[in-house]
């Protein structure tokens, strides 16, 4: 393998501490060397000159529906990690809600097949249950023997409590953390969007904010009686933050992340019937919005993760009510993340870094990555932090467009994703 | 001053301006006296729901307008094969000028006319709008009462499914009423409360119809409870219009109903025969109205 000089760069990664310019040397895949400005004497065969940008620890996505296998008119591992590559992902973790489900040994070593023809890592969340029909527990010791880095039956949450017990203990066993989605679907009903003022004034049915807050509240109380680690999927109500607050406080092992859309829109964008703004969870009130900000910055909320969940047109155009839940996000979540919590003085480009690297591999347990020491994984995320751009879906890499960032201006862009020392997107 | 209509999605894209005129027009309309405003055109009646009153009036209107009208019913046509209502209404605009269209979900009239190029109505979209139904009953309204400015127009029952609700408060609040709203928790949550400006909730029905102008009663949406569960003998104690009831409301105060009624239900024999009732009323201004609605969106140049 050759060896690659970042030549000129800000190099940040809150792990080692380190926020200072620097030259990195990548060889064999590895980081070889962080050197003063000028002063590194390894033999490279290639320098990238990176002044100017950060040098990151590559970003890890911790929510990603890449629809593969079965769903390929969606999106396919190869489109997915094409879009997260472009987004400065250089790992994201696929969750399971594929045809067939991903809760064997045999999906999940599929998943990562070279053949796939992934461009950065791809680490699949095994179901939690068999079919993530909530029953019964899948084999945890065999899904993490063929690397699976986590447990869960997202889209669905796991209700019963006995199953939920279950899980927590044979996770905290073999050493995974679950992770939830949390929606009391007998509260929820699986309605369209948040219930409040926008949901009666267009006539929607709406989840209210307790169906997800009274199962957060429900899983930290029973992670407290099991052990074991609770990864609460894309939080979205002040409540359920109180909740992992509270949880903590109480030395619960709970981590939490938020999806840029939840930081960035309100329920309101639902005014128009625009299915671009239809997920799960919904988008919610502006209070929630703002807590959702706040916990960014106070240290609540862990990490951020898109759920990018592409869905076709035909899927998308349709009646609100009948339309798919999700939509795609790769490739804006630094710039979203920028743009609201850095761009406006909120947190440091450091905490930015956090929430997309280190964090995320801390609680996926990703040794040697999300950090650039010595000997550390060669996935490197570079950015220009200023640079103000517009996205235009149209240029996605992704296999699907439902995306409302279309035409957004944001600040911070990737400028170039480097996957085990091999560039993997390049705009420099 | 607004651009011309071109749909009719909802009552809250329109000024009171528009509103009214709407309203002056359907005073000159008379289904008896037809009219060619719209020889030549050609306008289908898409429903995708049941409907007696709506279908009809709009298609005597269409036709007492020179128009000539196709009906499609949800449950005949390819819609049941599966066909999305992108196609549906791609279709249909190739070979009709306008469409009438009856969606039970919200915003399907909006989806509609983003996907597609000719004329839409909303005839009554999920719970979201009724806006022909909430231009008829102001009509109806003002054949009794002067203006609606100022006029207490109290709505008992089941608001949390009612697309006339919606419309209606919409409508009343832009023309100046004190919109009241009444019903359980369950049928009437407090975010109704910023539906529109003026809108105000009261829960005891004595006190939401003493002094009132206007009385519209609303029918219990039983196939749109979904499991909300409602006790129908304390419904009847508490929601029931009942003659001793209607007497706290101003003497020469309407009982309107926009149909269809279960009488024993919201309100009693004697209430729904009553002088003050305007319920047939409603019925045959809405042939007018919709007459009007149609004339003022593509009457004139083609």
């Amino acid at each position: 393998m050759s060896a690659i000089l970042l030549k000129g760069g800000h190099l940040i990664d809150p792990a080692s501490k380190f926020d200072a310019l620097a030259d990195v040397v990548l060889r064999d895949g590895r980081i070889e060397e962080i050197a003063e400005p000028g002063k590194t004497k390894c033999a490279v065969d290639e320098t990238l000159d990176v002044t100017g940008l950060i040098v990151a620890p590559g970003f890890i996505d911790l929510h990603v529906h890449l629809r593969e296998p079965g769903q390929t008119h969606k999106e396919s591992i190869a489109t997915g990690t094409a879009a997260a590559a472009a987004g400065g992902f250089t790992s994201v973790c696929a969750m399971p809600n594929t045809r067939p489900i991903n809760d064997s040994p045999a999906v999940t070593r599929w998943m990562q097949d070279e053949e796939r023809g992934a461009v950065v890592n791809v680490f699949p969340i095994a179901a939690a249950t068999l079919g993530s029909l909530g029953v019964k527990l899948s084999d945890y010791r065999e899904l993490k023997k063929a690397g699976a880095v986590a447990l869960s039956d997202d889209g669905k949450p796991i209700l019963d409590d006995h199953i939920m017990r279950e899980a927590l203990a044979m996770a905290a066993k073999v050493g995974l953390p679950v992770i939830q989605h949390a929606e009391d679907t007998k509260i929820s009903g699986g309605n369209p969007m948040n219930e409040g003022v926008t949901s009666f004034k267009l006539g929607l049915r709406g989840q209210p904010a307790a169906s997800e807050w009274q199962m957060v509240e429900r899983d930290i109380r029973l992670t407290s009686q099991e052990g074991g680690r609770l990864h609460v999927a894309h939080i979205s109500t002040a409540k359920s933050l109180e909740m992992v607050r509270l949880g903590r406080a109480s030395q619960v092992d709970v981590t939490t992340e938020v999806t840029p859309h939840h930081f960035l829109f309100t329920e309101e964008n639902c005014s128009n019937y625009d299915t671009r703004y239809k997920m799960n969870p919904p988008l919610r009130s502006a209070a929630d919005r703002d807590a959702m900000v706040a916990a960014l910055v106070d240290g609540t909320i862990d990490a951020v993760a898109t759920d990018h969940a592409p869905h076709a047109l035909f899927e998308k155009e349709v009646e609100f009510d009948k339309a798919a839940f999700g939509i795609t996000g790769l490739e804006i979540a630094l710039a979203a993340t920028i743009t609201v919590l850095h761009h406006t003085g909120k947190v440091s480009l450091t905490r930015v870094v956090e929430l997309l690297s280190t964090n995320p591999a801390r609680i996926m347990g990703l040794n040697g990555r999300g950090t650039l020491a010595k000997a550390a994984v060669a996935d490197v995320t570079i950015f220009d932090p200023q640079k103000l751009w517009t996205y235009q879906v149209d240029k996605t890499r992704s296999r699907s467009r439902n995306c409302p960032y279309d035409g957004m201006h944001f600040y911070g862009k990737v400028r170039a994703t480097i996957v085990g020392g091999r560039v993997v997107f390049n705009e420099l | 001053m607004k651009a011309k209509l071109r749909s009719l999605l909802g009552i809250e894209p329109l000024d009171s301006q528009q509103i009214l005129e709407i309203l002056a027009l359907a005073k000159r309309m008379n289904p008896a006296r037809p009219r060619i405003t719209l020889r030549g055109r050609r306008i289908a009646l898409l429903f995708y729901e049941n409907s007696t009153r709506t279908r009809t009036s709009f298609e005597i209107a269409a036709k007492s307008l020179g128009a000539s009208t196709v009906v499609i019913h949800a449950t005949t046509a390819s819609i049941e094969k599966g066909e999305s209502l992108k196609d549906t209404g791609q279709t249909l605009q190739s070979i009709v000028d306008a469409i009438v269209i009856r969606h039970p979900s919200s915003g399907a009239p909006v989806l509609l006319s983003r996907l597609i190029d000719i004329p839409i109505i909303n005839a009554g979209d999920g719970m979201h709008a009724h806006p022909s139904q909430a231009l008829l009953d102001a009509f109806t309204i003002l054949n009794h009462k002067k203006s609606l400015k100022g006029l207490k127009i109290v709505t008992i029952g089941d608001i949390f499914h009612s697309r006339v609700a919606r419309s209606d408060a919409h409508l009343f609040s832009k023309l100046g009423a004190r919109v009241v709203f009444c019903g359980p928790d369950v049928l009437l949550p407090e975010s109704a409360r910023e539906l529109a400006p003026g809108v105000e909730i009261v829960r005891d029905m004595d006190d939401a119809i003493r002094n009132a102008d206007v009385v519209m009663m609303l029918r219990v949406q039983q196939e749109r409870l979904s499991g909300m569960q409602i006790n129908v003998d304390e419904y009847i104690r508490r929601y029931q219009l009942t003659a001793s009831r209607l007497k706290l409301a101003k003497k020469d105060a309407i009982v309107m109903h926009p149909g269809p009624m279960i009488r024993g239900m919201e309100m009693t024999d004697e209430v729904a025969d009553c002088k003050q009732s305007v319920v047939l009323e409603q019925v045959l201004n809405g042939v007018k109205v919709r007459m009007a609605i149609l004339a003022a969106l593509f009457g004139g140049k083609r």
